[in-house]
């Protein structure tokens, strides 16, 4: 083992991380713009529910490799490829859990809501939405987590970010730089996945318990 | 005042909630709309702020009919207080209170001193403004709920079982808070609940609907008591139609007799020749205690160590009912009654009572 390779790439490693972080954070971000209104129409036309769900969790059931695959022809071997491929993984998990978090919320909490003289978008995005909060945030973690490991897989379209590294180690024989990518891509998750049990907490002061 | 004119309100199912309704409901009183469940009683409520829209017929509110007002405009100009409280969970106490303030635009300074006002209104302490509802008490809530109708000064306050998930105790006193709120205010309280108590309680007027949305009667406590419609009224008022009567008059009228009382203080030795039989402990600022019997007296010592049986004063604000129940409860069958500052000023024997309760019938009997 030549761990001296590891300090000799640092500067490509930290680049590669963060190219890494980025690809998910976009896709996570993605996921979640498309994913909220597909939920709420979910829940206000119960007629779409079962095809909304129906539709992201398909999705959801394509192997990775194959869709990347299929992309092929209408983005190339480019970013956008990437990025499509995994912001579509992350719906199934998104949309479920903006569904659950929206039907989570007390029905007698948007009665009241309308009895104040709420109309139907403020109660959405003042009363509705930050009360799922929790629901969807937990669906959020899930999603990071989940695309964090799934960006190496883009690896075989050439953006796989720290997914180049098992590539790169598996076709020189060289267990070194797969070693680092594993470590990496697990400490990126555990941060990012601390990073939004913080943000969590911040944004739902009303959940901490104690008087 | 709020008026209905041949309502009717059918669901898509088919059922009837509410049946051909004509109702007036007056200004600056209370009006309670009781029946068991699934008699129309809430979804006439929910007439008043198009929660609901009726199938046909006008409900009006000061002459103009709801549907010509933008439902949002209307449900801010009247406060709502529902079951739970329906508070928001994810905002303070203060800016729970201060929903509608804010929906109309206040500003800050003005909202910020109305959420304290209405803190203080229904009694709970500042410094709960910045708690989250779940940190408070059933009973805090649903203050906090009242304390949010209330927020905008709204002349119409639609209660729905407002009390209906605290426990006994604490209903009781948000009911008397209520009535004590309302002879400040007088608001126009469409106040429902299924509890025929309660109704007899806070109502100015009772309105009875039976399921399948018919009003059967409408009238005052009084009136309902002594002159159920049918037999339904009738069941539904209960076994103890005689005795709810006279919770609706006050002891004010009924004479005061003297009594013999005994101070705290006292040495047992001169208790005993208060006399040959009960006496009233009185505490040293003549607050009553309770009967104690001069053979029952302890062998010496002061008889604030005595172990009196408790007798509560009443002051002429109590019911004609609670006085009779304190002469069953006492030992020499007399309702002890203190002045406005709880001082005992002597006491009423039943036979006072009954008399007063035997004109009070003989009013309200009368057709």
């Amino acid at each position: 083992m030549r761990w001296s390779w590891i300090p000799d790439h640092a500067g490509d490693l930290a680049m590669t991380t963060l190219e890494h972080s980025a690809i998910a954070a976009v896709a996570v971000l993605c996921g979640l713009v498309l994913a909220l209104p597909l939920g709420v129409l979910a829940v206000r036309f119960p007629v779409l529910k079962g095809a909304v769900l129906g539709i992201s969790g398909v999705l959801f059931t394509i192997p990775s490799l194959a869709l990347f695959i299929l992309l092929l022809p209408l983005t190339g071997l480019s970013y956008e490829t990437a990025v499509l491929g995994l912001t579509v993984y992350t719906l199934v998990v998104l949309v479920r859990n903006t569904v659950e978090g929206l039907a989570s919320v007390p029905p007698h909490v948007r009665e009241a809501a309308r009895a104040m003289g709420y109309g139907g978008t403020r109660t959405l995005l003042t009363v509705e939405l930050p009360l799922a909060l929790p629901v969807i945030m937990a669906g959020v973690r899930v999603a990071t987590v989940m695309t964090i490991s799934l960006v190496s897989v883009a690896g075989f379209i050439g953006h796989g970010a720290l997914g180049q590294l098992f590539i790169d180690g598996f076709q020189r024989d060289f267990a070194v730089p797969v070693i680092a990518g594993v470590v990496i891509t697990l400490l990126l998750a555990l941060v990012a996945d601390l990073a939004l049990v913080a943000t969590q907490h911040a944004l739902t002061p009303w959940t901490r318990r104690g008087r | 005042m709020i008026s209905f004119e041949a309502v009717n309100k059918k669901f898509a199912d088919g059922t009837t909630a509410v049946r051909e309704l004509d109702m007036e409901i007056p200004e600056g009183q209370l009006t309670v709309l009781v029946g068991s469940s699934g008699c129309g009683k809430t979804t006439t409520l929910r007439m008043i702020n198009r929660m609901i829209d009726a199938t046909s017929g006008k409900v009006r509110v000061d002459g103009r009919d709801v549907r010509d007002v933008n439902a949002s405009t209307l449900r801010r100009n009247i406060g709502y207080v529902i079951q739970q409280s329906g508070l928001f969970p994810h905002r303070t106490v203060g800016d729970n209170i201060a929903t509608v303030p804010r929906l109309l635009g206040w500003d800050r300074k003005r909202v910020r001193d109305r959420v304290v006002e209405l803190l203080d209104t229904v009694g709970l302490a500042r410094d709960l403004a910045g708690k989250y509802p779940h940190q408070l008490s059933g009973g805090q809530q649903q203050r906090v709920g009242v304390a949010r109708a209330l927020a905008a000064d709204p002349p119409i306050l639609l209660m729905d079982e407002p009390f209906g998930a605290v426990d006994p105790v604490v209903r009781t006193l948000l009911q008397d808070e209520l009535l004590r709120l309302q002879d400040e205010l007088h608001k126009t309280i469409v106040f429902v609940t299924h509890d025929i108590d309660e109704a007899v309680k806070l109502g100015d007027r009772i309105a009875i609907f039976k399921t399948g949305g018919h009003l059967v009667q409408f009238s005052t406590p009084a009136e309902l008591l002594a002159h159920p419609a049918d037999d339904f009224v009738a069941d539904f008022l209960g076994s103890e139609r005689g005795l709810k009567l006279l919770s609706l008059t006050s002891l004010a009228d009924v004479p005061v007799e003297p009594v013999t009382s005994v101070t705290e203080s006292t040495p047992i030795a001169e208790a005993r020749r208060a006399g040959d039989g009960w006496f009233l402990l009185v505490t040293d600022d003549n607050r009553p205690r309770g009967w104690l019997h001069v053979d029952h007296l302890p062998a010496d010592g002061v008889l604030t160590d005595a172990e009196p049986i408790v007798a509560a004063g009443l002051s002429g604000n109590a019911s004609l009912l609670a006085a009779l129940d304190a002469t069953v409860s006492s030992p020499v069958g007399l309702a002890v009654r203190v002045d406005d500052d709880g001082r005992v000023v002597g006491v009423s024997s039943p036979q006072r009572i009954n008399e007063r309760a035997a004109r009070f019938r003989a009013q309200v009997l009368v057709p």
